[in-house]
């Protein structure tokens, strides 16, 4: 897209390679490519690679993605939300309670959930953008009020943490299965006659596919992905999240309204871990106080992992997803691979303090400074 | 000549028992380079901050295109035309010289119902404004961290003169800078007035105001010392008006007349 002008001696040439590695992208795009070659030669044969085995991997994956997106847009708008995880736990419950302790029909269970969970997206946001604290601390403060509330809440009025008739209660609704069904199933049926993929060979399913359809979760997760990716990079408004975390002060000099920017930012986060909460909660049947544990930080290393600076302002959405899709490989694969599924964390660790100093060092080449 | 394109008169700004400015009047012309000269402490960001929307002055008034004016705050009067860039630049390092240009006004392109961030055309406008001010890029992607604060600056100028600023306020541009990326600075400057636009230059070195300065105003202590034209008026005495005459003086004595 650059047209050519009179070139300025001064300018070095950046090579290609420079020139690639400031993409945030980049190291999730290597890191994907490695971990696949790495699962292709030493876990080829253990499954992971069948229909049930890519199926396992994609949901899991799919789920990180779902809360990245999230903590991706608003990563970059310069602020974190800790209080992802309870939120997760806390749309469950809100489902749950409405839905199977006071039987309101599914859909209008789903719809309050989204609006409550968004509304306190939004005052997470209000509280940071107000009083000018660290969103650190504020969602901070919200991880453990919102736990609170979702253990609680269910201990109060049922006398236990797990509140399960979910899929009963969700029976015939219309809004239940855009969260927790399946599609594609006549082309799975169809693969399976063909051979392509494996079907039950005994029982009162034989001749199905073992895998019948793509879940709803995927769909969410590629609907997520795109969405966010054109919001971010194809929209002003995307102009305005890169702003506004790049330097908010002078965002809001050239008009920028950085407030109302962070605070939508807070709500789509609260909206993708909602999405991720109705999601599990259809696929579970059942609600639990402890659904969604540790799963803040598994978004943000999904986000640093593709590649966005911890301090805002930079990042990108494919980059999140593609971080997501590592994270989910790698936990799914080394289970397939038969390694102590503890090591998983070694990895975890090691993998984040890496994408750490690259993301680092990128920022210095496309800062300039030295 | 023609009536002045802003007049500020007798302005008054009082910050509690602090008196800021204590009745300041400086008319600018349209296609003029109008200095305003001034120690620290003088009151030049006071003024100019006046003159920008931010400060409502005490006493006094703004007449902008012959017409009394009050802005609520800084975006009125940005949109009235007049575009103040800061000492601290309103760019954004980690984004693209054509994300940082528009950046609050992006052009936008509609598909279907979804409004869009026209690149293309971003980008062409970047590429041509800064060719007009003699910088060329090496393509509008290029981070604004990349570029010098000379380049930084220049960026900040050509985006107000796009957006269409008639009064354009610099708030000590040169300050922070090399040589030559002030002469590129002051070069820029003198593009803008040629342009027919209102320029105010803030700062507190006489030579840079003498290289593209038409008049000057020199404040001192919260009055102005009055306006002098190009050529009635030398360095030196600008120098001895904007450090209150008779210290500098002495001072100067005893460093040999170095400053």
């Amino acid at each position: 897209m650059a047209e050519t002008t009179q070139t300025d001696e001064r300018i070095k040439e950046i090579s290609p390679l420079r020139r690639a590695l400031i993409r945030p992208e980049l190291g999730g795009i290597v890191g994907t490519f490695a971990v696949f070659t790495l699962f292709a030669l030493f876990a080829f044969d253990s499954g992971m690679f069948n229909s049930q085995g890519v199926m396992n991997w994609s949901i899991v994956s799919a789920q990180f993605m779902i809360i990245a997106v999230g903590a991706c847009l608003l990563m970059i708008s310069g602020e974190f939300d800790l209080s992802v995880g309870s939120m997760i736990g806390f749309a469950g419950m809100m489902i749950a309670v409405f839905g199977v302790v006071l039987a309101w029909p599914m859909w209008i269970a789903i719809i309050i959930t989204f609006v409550i969970c968004c509304a306190l997206g939004a005052l997470n946001g209000w509280i940071v953008v107000r009083t000018g604290l660290p969103s650190f601390i504020v969602t901070l403060a919200f991880l453990f009020i919102l736990r609170g509330f979702t253990i609680y809440i269910p201990q109060t009025i049922e006398r236990k943490t797990i509140i399960g008739g979910i899929r009963d209660a969700a029976e015939g609704d219309w809004l239940a299965p855009i969260f927790g069904g399946k599609i594609g199933q006549p082309v799975f049926q169809w693969l399976g006659d063909m051979g392509i993929i494996g079907v039950f060979e005994r029982g009162s399913r034989a001749g199905q596919p073992v895998v019948d359809g793509i879940p709803m979760l995927i769909i969410w997760a590629i609907i997520l992905i795109i969405f966010g990716h054109i919001l971010l990079t194809r929209t002003r408004f995307g102009n305005w999240i890169f702003a506004a975390g790049g330097d908010a002060e002078a965002a809001r000099n050239s008009g920028v309204p950085v407030n109302k920017v962070k605070v939508l930012m807070f709500m789509f986060t609260a909206f993708c871990a909602t999405v991720f909460a109705v999601c599990q909660v259809m696929e579970f049947g059942s609600a639990g106080a402890d659904r969604g544990l540790l799963k803040e930080f598994e978004a943000i290393i999904a986000v640093v992992i593709g590649g966005a600076l911890l301090t805002g302002g930079y990042g990108s959405v494919i980059g999140a997803a593609l971080g997501a899709l590592i994270f989910g490989v790698v936990q799914q694969g080394l289970f397939f691979a038969g390694v102590e599924s503890s090591l998983f964390r070694v990895f975890l660790g090691v993998i984040l303090l890496f994408a750490v100093i690259l993301n680092t060092y990128i920022r210095r080449i496309i800062t300039g400074e030295r | 000549m023609a009536d002045p394109i802003i007049q500020m008169k007798d302005i008054e700004k009082h910050f509690g028992s602090v008196i800021a400015l204590a009745g300041v009047s400086v008319d600018v012309f349209a296609g003029e380079c109008h200095c305003l000269l001034g120690d620290n402490g003088a009151g030049k960001s006071t003024f100019i901050k006046t003159m920008s929307g931010v400060h409502k002055p005490t006493a006094g008034e703004i007449i902008f295109e012959g017409k009394p004016l009050d802005f609520a705050d800084p975006r009125d009067a940005m949109a009235a035309g007049i575009a103040t860039v800061h000492q601290h630049l309103s760019m954004i390092p980690l984004m693209s010289v054509s994300r940082n240009f528009f950046m609050g006004n992006e052009p936008v392109k509609k598909i279907g119902p979804i409004d869009f961030f026209d690149h293309d055309y971003a980008n062409r406008v970047t590429m041509e404004e800064m060719r007009k001010m003699g910088i060329n890029l090496r393509g509008p992607d290029q981070a604004v961290g990349t570029l010098s604060g000379g380049e930084r600056q220049t960026v900040a100028i050509a985006r107000a003169v796009h957006f269409g600023a008639k009064v354009l306020i610099l708030d000590e541009p040169t300050s922070a800078l090399g040589v030559r990326q002030t002469a590129n600075v002051l070069a820029t400057i003198d593009k803008v007035r040629k342009q027919g636009i209102a320029v105010v230059f803030i700062t507190h070195n006489v030579r840079h105001a003498m290289a593209v300065g038409d008049r000057f105003t020199v404040l001192n202590r919260g009055q102005t010392l009055g306006t002098a034209e190009r050529g009635d008026i030398t360095p030196e005495e600008l120098q001895d008006m904007m450090a209150g005459g008779q210290e500098m003086v002495e001072l100067e004595g005893s460093l040999g007349g170095t400053v």
